[in-house]
């Protein structure tokens, strides 16, 4: 893919490595021989060389994450390797790909990531919704056990019910355990006290795939790869208005211009770029004119004012309505709230019905400021980001695309006349809303002293 | 049939330190016996086989979208609504499915033989729009292709 070095996807040809013996055909398995001859700090001190920081969203060193499980004789309970595979950040569509492409890869990975620290159970998270990713790590999984690959690891494929929030870590331990997917307080953090209250690791899909490669090559080799701070490839969800859309592995340091009209083909039918959403939906948004400049990559994004979330690259043209884009992505968070904080609860809702007023034509200049206000209230006041996700995203959209906020305000109504490329789109909250009436939204009460 | 899912829950609460762990396959199981929902029953099937109660296994059961506390169709079909969707016309899918099958969003056809939702991402956003129908993903449908689809699921 445009000349780019494969690692996560190596040896695949654009096809699937499904079968145990192909796998081994392209070099399957070497770094699994090799990590055997090597010890737990051995592991992490290469993962530390690699620098390889964590594909799903948090970018959190993995070889550090590694080193703060306590080792067995510090803490004699069992110690777990949790692998998240609930992928569902929207726009979010590699680890999928990674799982149905590239399962020996990753299923090596999660044994080496076991062997580091030094865990004998692994359970593989999976989103309910991925039916046939899990038929493919079942029999892929199936292969090893019959090749005697195993050794004394358990992995257990766990199947998800379809809730968001399962992909927070702490959310996903309590799904895992049998409970509400809603997230603990921190700390303890995972690491020292997580699944059973035992000591335990969190690693996103890619992460783990990615840990195969760099035993193979080494973490200093793979370190060459990306740019500095941000190592390494790194599978890129393309979608959105773009001829091309799809996954596809490139540098960290990539252009996202250069992903954008090269690797994907330009901005489908032949419009005209209008801004991008470059790290999932969670992620600020980027003007066109600020996507011109950018890399993929930690530093550029962060600098840029956005951020690289899980790599997931939306596309947007011309034809979309920036408040119908927030109210969609509000309603979206607003459906995903576990309903355990009270800021992330009632404010994802806020800025739901705000946002919706503004679009009617019945908002007022007030609304702008107020989207913002109801927003800081849920920054940092919630156990984790879900809420802040919204809150963030929303105000980057009034930030950037101020005037034409004010311009649905001013004309008392939504100046695409119904020609938005989001126009009429209906949200599940909206379908729950038709049949159960609109969500109550109490105003808070006067405090009367 | 209540005997055979309390084996088979038996069975997959092997895999796990604390059969609890097992409850989100245990409702699965029990939600394809009892024809994609969970009446009173299935649920109590379900506590029954964890050692936990009925109201636990709702409480579980009702955070989770993937599973239905009300009667539903046999079959689903759902469509992700979401914006990498939606900008490649998924509201023009629904509206088509709306059409062929005779049902509004979010509701199930007069024989009950299937409803219709629209859904958050579904983790296909680069194959848009994503159809899911009984789980299994149609990639890049477009508005054109629904009565194929259609046609294809009353065989």
């Amino acid at each position: 893919m445009s000349g780019a070095p494969d690692v996560v996807f190596a040896g695949t040809d654009g096809g699937a490595l499904t079968e145990l013996a192909a796998y081994e055909a392209v070099g399957g398995l070497t770094a699994l021989r090799r990590s055997r001859s090597m010890t737990p700090e051995e592991l992490i001190a290469e993962l530390d060389a690699s620098s390889l920081r964590g594909r799903g969203g948090a970018f959190f060193p993995t070889g550090r994450k590694w080193s703060f499980v306590p080792k067995p004789e510090q803490n004699p309970r069992p110690h777990y390797l949790v692998v998240n595979a609930d992928e569902s950040e929207p726009g979010t569509f590699k680890d999928r790909e990674i799982m149905l492409r590239v399962p020996f890869r990753f299923l090596e990975g999660c044994l080496i990531a076991a062997r580091g620290i030094e865990s004998t159970h692994v359970f593989v998270y999976i989103r309910g919704e991925y039916e046939r990713e899990w038929e493919v790590l079942v029999s892929a999984l199936e292969q090893m056990r019959a090749a005697e690959l195993l050794g004394d690891v358990t992995i257990v494929l766990h199947r998800g019910a379809g809730a968001y929030i399962c992909g927070e870590e702490t959310a996903l331990l309590e799904s895992l355990e049998g409970k509400r997917g809603q997230p603990r307080t921190k700390p303890p953090f995972p690491a020292i006290a997580g699944l059973y209250a035992s000591p335990t690791a969190v690693n996103n899909v890619e992460s783990i795939t990615t840990v195969t490669p760099i035993i193979e090559m080494g973490g200093a080799e793979y370190a060459k790869l990306g740019v500095e701070q941000s190592t390494g490839t790194r599978v890129f969800s393309l979608s959105g208005n773009v001829e091309r859309p799809g996954n596809y592995e490139l540098p960290h340091g990539f252009p996202l211009r250069d992903l954008i009209h090269e690797v994907g083909g330009g901005i489908a039918g032949g419009r005209t770029l209008k801004a991008v959403i470059p790290g999932g939906s969670s992620t600020p948004i980027l003007t066109a004119s600020e996507a011109e400049k950018v890399t993929l990559d930690f530093d550029s994004l962060s600098q840029a004012g956005s951020a690289i979330g899980s790599a997931a690259v939306i596309v947007l043209d011309d034809r979309c309505c920036m408040v119908q884009l927030a109210v969609r992505v509000s309603q979206f968070y607003e459906h995903e709230s576990c309903g355990k904080c009270t800021p992330c609860r009632v404010g994802t809702r806020w800025l739901t019905h705000i946002l919706k007023r503004i679009e009617a034509g019945n908002g007022t200049h007030a609304d702008l400021d107020l989207l913002l206000d109801v927003g800081e209230r849920i920054n940092g006041t919630c156990l984790c980001p879900l809420g802040d996700s919204d809150a963030i995203a929303v105000a980057s959209y009034v930030a950037k695309f101020r005037d034409e906020f004010l311009q649905h305000v001013e004309e008392a109504g939504c100046p695409f006349h119904g020609s938005s490329s989001l126009d009429g789109i209906v949200a599940p909250t909206d379908v729950h809303e038709a049949h159960h009436g609109p969500a109550e939204i109490r105003r808070p009460l006067e405090v009367v002293v | 049939m209540s005997s055979t899912i309390h084996d088979e829950i038996r069975r997959v609460t092997a895999e796990y330190p604390d059969p609890r762990s097992a409850i989100l396959p245990a409702l699965r199981l029990a939600q394809d016996a009892h024809g994609g929902w969970l009446p009173e029953v299935a649920l109590r099937e379900v506590a029954e086989a964890l050692d936990v109660t009925p109201a636990y296994c709702l409480s579980i059961a009702s955070f989770y979208d993937m599973f239905h506390v009300e009667p539903v169709g046999r079959r689903s079909v759902e469509v992700c609504t979401n914006v990498s969707c939606a900008l490649s016309g998924a509201q023009q899918v629904l509206e088509a499915l709306e059409r062929e099958l005779g049902v509004s969003v979010g509701e199930t056809t007069a024989d009950g033989s299937m409803t219709l939702r629209a859904v958050e991402c579904l983790g296909g956003c680069g194959w848009a729009t994503v159809v899911s129908i009984d789980n299994k993903h149609h990639l890049h449908v477009k508005a054109a292709d629904v009565p194929r689809i259609v046609r294809e699921l009353d065989e």
